[in-house]
């Protein structure tokens, strides 16, 4: 069986994982996916956490599986207006690579 | 969930996860975080978070990479050219993630480890008590089994009400968003 440390190891690799795209990789996009990484690594810390940390009625703790639920919710929001957002940069600069968006001005 | 799924599940998401760095095509790393959060939807089935599962299968691998992917062939991205990069900011990054490591395995070595609680037939149908005895989640938990999906939508209609209803006003408030943003630029 694995355990909660298992767990835990597990998701703050794909948290690293994901930091690590944001650092280091220079298309929006691709930046972008690795922040969804990132949210999915609190996910899972979220479910495990759930799963491990049993109230007195025996069953899973569910406010932990809700905070996923709205994390996924407000996460897809997110990805709809920056996705039009990245469209809108493109269209205005003709490229998506953040070395070559140095100025906020449009 | 045995041992050797999660380790299975683990290092397809790990994989699926460095790849989505390392690929230079954008549609390449795409189709890795796909992979990645097949392997995540496995460990939350494993927890026993079907209805979690699920969604991540659904929402996340169905409609938003299927966005990501639209966006990619929409805006026509080439590979990145392999343009010499300034170390620099590279060896920053690595360190900024191996510090981070570090510190995850060092308080992880410290923390009490814990194993999972045991959800078997008798303390599903201990826990029946607490529900109405002619309810759908009574029934289905006095047979031994989970019923994940109910016991969310309980939750969530009872203890998180508020929350759903101000939720579905931010995916209302984003839809307009979208489309003025996606507007604006027409002009």
């Amino acid at each position: 069986m694995a355990t909660l440390n298992d767990y835990l190891l597990v998701s703050g690799l794909l948290f690293a994982i994901g930091l690590a795209g944001v650092v280091l990789r220079r298309n929006v996009i691709i930046v972008f996916m690795c922040l969804e990484l990132m949210l999915s690594a609190a996910n899972l810390t979220l479910v495990a956490f759930s799963r491990f940390n049993v109230p007195p009625n025996g069953l899973p703790d569910y406010n932990g599986q809700m905070l996923v639920f709205f994390v996924i919710t407000v996460a897809a929001a997110e990805v709809a207006v920056g996705l039009a957002i990245i469209v809108a940069l493109y269209r205005a600069r003709q490229t998506i690579h953040t070395d070559e968006l140095t100025s906020l001005k449009g | 969930m045995p041992s050797y799924l999660f380790w299975l599940f683990s290092t397809v998401m790990l994989i699926g996860g460095v790849s989505v760095i390392a690929f230079r095509n954008p549609v390449s790393s795409a189709l890795s975080v796909v992979t990645c959060f097949v392997g995540l939807a496995g460990l939350f089935i494993g927890l026993s978070a079907f209805f979690v599962g699920v969604i991540q299968i659904l929402v996340y691998t169905g409609a938003v990479m299927v966005l990501f992917l639209f966006i990619i062939m929409l805006l026509d991205l080439k590979d990145e050219e392999k343009a010499a990069k300034p170390l620099l900011p590279i060896a920053a990054g690595i360190a900024l993630v191996a510090a981070f490591t570090v510190q995850l395995i060092g308080i992880l070595s410290r923390t009490p480890n814990v194993i999972a609680p045991n959800l078997d037939k008798e303390t599903l149908a201990a826990a029946a008590s607490g529900f109405p005895a002619t309810s759908k989640i009574a029934t289905t938990l006095t047979q031994g089994k989970l019923p994940d999906v109910h016991l969310i939508g309980h939750t969530l209609f009872t203890q998180y009400n508020l929350p759903l209803q101000i939720l579905g006003v931010l995916l209302l408030v984003a839809t307009i968003g979208v489309v003025i943003l996606s507007k604006r630029q027409a002009d």
